[in-house]
């Protein structure tokens, strides 16, 4: 089957709302419209460049699309999604052509509509409780929630019209906000407008976090997060880039010293994990971080003009099954691998990745060996990976979580000839700003501990997203965001006014 | 900020830089460094040790030895210029106390970020014995400054220039032979030979260190292109080092890890000179 055009998709739409009557659209009526694919570039072009993949639906796949929804009163859909975005009323705008109305009403709840369509994992939040996917018993063509947000999202700011949000006076009272991710970027928002004044301060020499230096191009164009970062500093935001709280300054200076009346955490969940198997330090062995940040920040893919080298690989080995993992295959494909192996101990619905991301994956000739994980990885004298021991598994008897055990087969060891191994098995938390603020609680994995309201164990001091979830989402960091956010504008509110 | 205030050239590849950096200035302890990139865009991120400091001035000093490109462009920069970005101080501070006789041995380059150590151990009241090495007198920098802090001073060229013809290795073997033996060594320079310092004092039991230059991209934990491998253990150089006992770390394995780039970098090299050299032809032919 060849690659549908987004021309020959729009015009199936097109047809089908011709055929509709939409002043009385039946409930058998809407389950029978199709579920509205989404238009992407052709597998054999994409594989080699860094352009978006998924080019967003057009004004009648939008229109087709959101007529699917039945309106349930109950809202299941609201219920699962983390920030309870009122998405039956979001899709009726679209339904009725008002896209202005639609995302006003996002926007009440969610602030990064742009990214959280394109990212959010939606089969496993919002699209799967949903009445149409359960009538038509497939998730899958549940309504395209995510696609619709994006879809309006994306008029906005291609309109120009995202506005500012009102600000309320200056209260002379000052926040500070550690790391530029979800959770940061929805704290600085939250307080900026009830008139605080709000400093970021990021490691990296550019904002954005994760969806800059980790979440490729490909699947989130970095002019969205821009974006969005210039509305935050028109807002009258302060971000202050190479800035590495723990070591530029410490944490307890910025409440101590520099006048801070609140400090948000937002520090993301940085630390890379390994296999601990014999030849990781192997040259061309890289964590996910690594191969991703070269490419994504450094710019390492465009050869001729960054100054950031990426390694040359023939045959990538990838180990991990989440959305880190299809990142790195994918981009190790764009790169110009010529072979690239997904390597994941589990079986396929166990994957964490998003439904999506697995199929853009696998279209894009990523080879996916599942129940078969890495022992060893193996080097000639000057250090270069030569191959990768990987033994095979079966699934056994669940295990407490119900899930069924993966268990090796012995003997099934075999040599997978590759000249380098990405680790994309997720990742710790950052050491750094615990220990360099005493009396800050963290449990044993490192997370930072924080109430309902995201408030630490140290007065003042708030956290939220990866640093307190671990490794999450982005729509997770951005929930927790909000609540520190409400939490430290009451805590603001109860001080005596600066004067 | 991050504003080039003086830039002196210490010998014919090593340039010194006097950074405006307040923030940095105030923080930074000796043993930590910087990550320097010169353009956001397309430029890398390189870390280079703070050399020395002035926090009632706000500025650091960084020294470098030009090897490829972005050492290149940094050559490039003149007063007045801007750094884009810096960050920093990162790693941990050398661990610095009075223990007695302490011998810190540099080579190279790694004279730079031995000056601050060698200045905080004498400060802390050890008597201190630097050995320096260059393969040359010309490639030998920061003499006077050593010459000030040093209770002895010992001086290695591989071509017997100036002081002795020798390796470093050899006159820290001697001091080790005598007694009392040094109580502790820090030696800092190219792998090779902190790998040779740490197998010349590891039969005599003094303790070690040494301060390992990995290639590196964010600096704060987040990649681990930086590991090592030290003892059993695999170690992050940005966050648990940059010094780590000489005695336990696989200098083998870090060698090769430096080289991973080596023909992509040679060529970004020889492309960023002839870029310079026509830019030069250029500005020589204009009127
Ligand atoms: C490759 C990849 C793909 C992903 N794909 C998806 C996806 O498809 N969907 C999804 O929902 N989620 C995805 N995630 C997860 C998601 O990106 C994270 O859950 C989310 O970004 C967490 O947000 P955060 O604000 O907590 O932290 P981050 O986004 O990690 O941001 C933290 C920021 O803090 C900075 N920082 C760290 N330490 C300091 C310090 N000491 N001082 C100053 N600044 C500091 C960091 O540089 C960083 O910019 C992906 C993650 C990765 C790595
Ligand atoms: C903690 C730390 C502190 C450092 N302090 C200093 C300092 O004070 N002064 C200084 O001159 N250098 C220092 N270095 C080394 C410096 O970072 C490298 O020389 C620099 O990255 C080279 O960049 P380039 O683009 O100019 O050269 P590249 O083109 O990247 O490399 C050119 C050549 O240098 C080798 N090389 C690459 N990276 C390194 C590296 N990290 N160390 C050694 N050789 C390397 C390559 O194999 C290649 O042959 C330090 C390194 C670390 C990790
Ligand atoms: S559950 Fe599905 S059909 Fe029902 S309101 Fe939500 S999106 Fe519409
Ligand atoms: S440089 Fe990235 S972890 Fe050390």
């Amino acid at each position: 089957m060849s690659h549908p055009t987004p021309a020959q998709l729009d015009a199936a739409a097109v047809d089908c709302l011709k055929k509709l009557d939409l002043a009385a659209l039946k409930v058998k009526e809407r389950l029978a419209i199709p579920p509205q694919e989404m238009p992407s570039q052709d597998p054999e072009v994409r594989r080699r460049n860094i352009q978006e993949v998924a080019l967003g639906y057009t004004a009648a796949q939008a229109q087709a699309e959101a007529l699917r929804c039945l309106q349930c009163k109950n809202k299941p859909c609201v219920a699962g999604c983390p920030v309870a975005i009122d998405i039956p009323a979001f899709i009726q705008a679209i339904a009725e052509g008002d896209y202005q109305k639609s995302i006003d009403i996002i926007k009440k709840d969610s602030l990064l509509p742009a990214v959280c369509g394109r990212v959010c994992p939606q089969e496993e939040q919002c699209q799967l409780p949903c009445t149409v996917g359960k009538a038509l018993k497939d998730v899958n063509k549940s309504v395209s929630i995510g696609r619709l947000e994006r879809f309006v999202a994306d008029w906005e700011r291609e309109q120009g019209k995202v506005k500012l949000p009102a600000i309320k006076p200056e209260t002379g009272k000052k926040v500070a906000i550690i790391g530029c991710g979800p959770a940061g970027i929805t704290v600085a928002a939250d307080v900026r407008r009830e008139g605080h004044a709000v400093t970021i301060f990021e490691a990296f020499h550019k904002s954005g976090g994760v969806m800059v230096y980790g979440i490729p191009e490909f699947r989130l164009p970095k002019v969205i997060v821009k974006e969005e970062l210039a509305t935050l500093e028109k807002m009258g935001v302060t971000i202050q880039t190479n800035f590495v709280v723990g070591r530029t300054r410490k944490l307890l200076d910025l409440l101590a010293k520099d006048g801070f009346d609140a400090v948000f955490v937002g520090v993301g969940a940085g630390l890379p994990k390994f296999m601990n198997i014999p030849g990781e330090n192997l040259v061309g062995v890289f964590s996910a971080n690594e191969y991703l940040t070269r490419a994504n920040l450094m710019r390492a893919y465009d050869f001729e003009r960054a100054d950031t080298p990426i390694f040359r690989s023939q045959k990538v080995a990838v180990l991990g099954g989440g959305n880190v993992a299809m990142d790195a295959a994918r981009m190790a494909v764009r790169l110009g691998a010529q072979e690239v192996h997904l390597v994941y101990r589990r079986s396929r619905v166990e994957m964490p990745a998003r439904i999506e991301e697995v199929a853009h994956a696998e279209e894009e000739g990523v080879l996916f060996h599942l129940l078969e994980n890495a022992k060893r990885i193996l080097g000639n004298e000057q250090g270069l990976v030569t191959g990768m021991e990987c033994v095979r598994y079966e699934l056994g008897e669940p295990d407490s979580s119900g899930r069924r055990r993966p268990v090796e087969l012995k003997g099934s060891e075999f040599i997978m000839d590759v000249d380098t191994v990405i680790c994309a098995i997720g990742n710790e938390s950052n050491p750094l700003i615990r220990q360099t603020t005493p009396g800050l609680d963290h449990n044993k994995w490192g997370n930072i501990i924080a109430n309902d309201q995201q408030l630490t164990s140290l007065p003042h001091v708030y956290a939220g997203g990866d640093i307190v979830l671990g490794a999450a989402t982005v729509i997770l960091a951005m929930g927790q965001g909000r609540t520190a956010a409400a939490a430290i504008n009451k805590a603001l509110a109860a001080q005596p006014a600066v004067t | 900020m991050n504003t080039i205030l003086k830039k002196t050239q210490l010998s014919d590849d090593v340039v010194q830089l006097r950074v405006a950096a307040p923030l940095i200035a105030e923080e930074r302890k000796p043993g930590q460094f910087v990550i320097v990139q010169v353009d956001s865009d397309f430029g890398e991120r390189i870390p280079l040790t703070i050399a020395d400091a002035d926090a009632r001035e706000g500025s650091i000093t960084l020294i470098f030895q030009v090897v490829g490109k972005t050492t290149m462009r940094m050559a490039a920069l003149k007063e007045g210029d801007v750094i884009e970005n810096i960050l920093g101080p990162l790693g941990r501070p050398t661990h610095i106390e009075k223990l007695g006789t302490v011998v810190c041995v540099g080579g190279g380059i790694g004279v730079a970020p031995l000056h601050p150590i060698a200045q905080g151990f004498k400060q802390a009241g050890n008597k201190v014995i630097i050995i320096l090495g260059a393969r040359n007198q010309k490639l030998l920098i920061l003499e006077k400054e050593m010459r000030a802090i040093a209770d002895e001073l010992i001086i290695c060229t591989d071509d017997g220039s100036y002081g002795r013809k020798a390796l470093v290795t050899e006159p820290l073997k001697e001091l080790c032979q005598q007694a009392p033996k040094p109580d502790f060594v820090v030696a800092i320079g190219p792998p090779i030979m902190m790998k040779f310092c740490a197998e010349t004092t590891r039969p005599f039991a003094v303790p070690t260190f040494v301060s390992l230059n990995t290639i590196m991209v964010d600096g704060t934990g987040m990649c681990g292109g930086c590991r090592v491998t030290v003892g059993d253990e695999t170690k992050f150089v940005c966050v648990d080092g940059p010094e780590f006992d000489g005695h336990k770390v696989d200098f083998d394995n870090m060698m090769k890890r430096l080289r991973a780039y080596k023909t992509l970098e040679d060529q970004a090299r020889h492309t960023c000179k002839l870029q310079q050299e026509i830019a030069r032809k250029e500005s020589e032919m204009k009127p």
